[in-house]
């Protein structure tokens, strides 16, 4: 569903960010993505979601190449992720349910399917009687829970969260997390970035470190790396 | 489509100020361009008019049989680059003289003007090359003694239209360069004012075709009012110069029109321009 084929990605002036990656990620798979600030997660992400596309290797999604993908197909397969990232993203003059269905509207879906799928994924996300608010009246958890129902709010089939509880206090964090464990106990796939390793302890998920743009350890392949989180 | 002409119509709600300054910017700077326009139109239409009275006259020598003189005329008509030729017998040139004069007629009482060939060109072939080629050709017959044709006005004439179309052309371009960059610049500010929101709607899958929308009809929008304002300062301008300074005439309604699908066009390409920059870049 995901792929990388020795990935490599450098910038002129900062180097080399991800090197030589070799990744597979299955159809409903849950994965933590770790390591130090600069290892390369986030560009890893960006990847997925066809932001940055490869020096040399290959990133397939969901049939798409970042080798061959036009524009076009890269907004083709944004509908089929969801993208949520630590600054939450937010439009500050619209409420809550436009906040979601803006995400349908600038897809072209039909007005009147729209309604309906707003109102379901806020019900989803536990936001169901705050719709007419406005993000600044909402605490860190809530605002982070509206750009999950905007981010899934197209039936992805896979959420990539890029330090999703970074900015929020232990127990928004927890809350956050059991959402996103039940979207993933629905089907969707999970590939979250975060520095929470009391997280990643107590969880039975797939782990991914990283340093210096390379993979150092693989829970899903134990002999990966001797130097385990 | 709809929701994009309602994002476009929201831009203009959220910021009348800034969209009230793009309009009148686009309108002055197609009010220029229009007042130039007014102006070559009426160098045009007087020189045209001008043009009507080119003639040249081949005056014949005395004594010359009138046979020989009427066929040349037949002759001479029958030049392609030739409307007409009028046979003008001394009688005929005295009696002209008089009308034109008035009260000064008796001056030419008992006297003896030539005979002549009178010619009109047809239109299109009225510039200098051509009418100093068509009075060689007529001077060529033996009894014709003197030709004139007003060489010099009207090389002065064909100078005049030069420039006014070349002056034009090139204060129609800068003009036009200007607009495109200040409605560009607009629709610049815009576009960053909605940043964030382009960002999002990238990362939720929207085509670049559908956020660069909104932009478009809105910058075609801002060229369409800036184009009526500046049609209706023009007008108001050629209506003061007409009743208070000189008779002049406006644009027609063809030329109107396209005046305006110019403004439109100017701003859909500076829109098109600042919209293309900025998905380019991030």
């Amino acid at each position: 569903m995901i792929r990388f084929t020795r990935v490599t990605k450098s910038y002129p002036k900062t180097g080399t960010a991800v090197q030589d990656v070799n990744l597979s990620v299955g159809k409903g798979e849950f994965i933590f993505m770790t390591g130090p600030s600069g290892a390369g997660k986030t560009t890893l992400l960006k990847m997925v979601y066809m932001e940055e596309r490869p020096t040399s290797g290959e990133v397939r999604v969901s049939g798409t190449s970042s080798v061959t993908a036009t524009p076009r197909d890269v907004a083709k397969l944004r509908r089929k992720l969801g993208i949520v990232f630590q600054d939450f993203r937010l439009l500050e003059d619209r409420t809550v349910e436009q906040n979601v269905s803006f995400a349908l509207e600038v897809i072209g879906a039909p007005t009147a399917v729209i309604g309906g799928k707003v109102a379901r994924v806020l019900t989803q996300v536990g936001l169901a009687a705050k719709g007419r608010a406005l993000p600044r009246e909402l605490s860190g958890g809530e605002q982070q829970r509206v750009a999950i129902a905007r981010a899934l709010v197209n039936d992805p089939f896979a959420l990539i969260a890029d330090e999703p509880t970074g900015n929020l206090d232990d127990r928004a964090t927890r809350g956050i997390f059991q959402l996103l464990r039940e979207i993933n106990a629905s089907g969707t796939a999970i590939m979250m970035a975060t520095h929470n390793l009391e997280l990643i302890r107590r969880q039975e998920f797939r782990t991914i470190e990283m340093n210096r743009g390379q993979i150092v350890f693989d829970s899903a392949e134990p002999g990966s790396a001797a130097n385990a989180p | 489509m709809i929701r994009s002409m309602r994002d476009a119509f929201d831009t203009f709600q959220r910021s009348p100020l800034l969209s009230a300054l793009s309009v009148t910017t686009i309108a002055f700077s197609l009010f220029a361009l229009g007042l130039f326009g007014l102006v070559a139109l009426n160098i045009r239409e007087a020189l045209e008019r001008l043009e009507d009275r080119v003639e040249i006259r081949a005056f014949v020598t005395d004594g010359t049989p009138a046979e020989d003189v009427v066929r040349a005329a037949t002759d001479i008509a029958g030049f392609p680059e030739v409307l007409s030729a009028q046979v003008v017998t001394q009688e005929q040139a005295l009696k002209r003289a008089q009308t034109e004069l008035g009260e000064f007629r008796d001056v030419f009482e008992g006297a003896i003007l030539p005979g002549s060939i009178d010619l009109r060109l047809r239109a299109g072939m009225r510039d200098p090359a051509t009418v100093k080629r068509v009075a060689s050709r007529v001077k060529a017959f033996s009894f014709i003694d003197d030709i004139r044709y007003g060489e010099e006005w009207i090389e002065k004439l064909y100078r005049l239209r030069n420039i006014a179309g070349i002056a034009g052309l090139a204060l129609g371009l800068a003009f036009a360069i200007v607009s495109v960059i200040i409605i560009g610049a607009t629709i610049r500010m815009a576009v960053l004012a909605r940043a964030r929101e382009i960002s999002i709607m990238r990362l939720v899958g929207a085509t670049d075709a559908y956020i660069r929308r909104p932009f478009l009809i809105e910058g075609f929008a801002k060229g369409v009012l800036g184009g009526l304002f500046a049609l209706l300062l023009t007008w108001l301008a050629q209506s003061l110069i007409n009743r208070y300074v000189i008779h002049t005439i406006f644009f027609d309604a063809r030329i109107a029109v396209l005046g305006l699908l110019f403004g439109a066009m100017l701003g859909l390409v500076g829109s098109a321009v600042s919209v293309g920059r900025h998905l380019r870049r991030v």
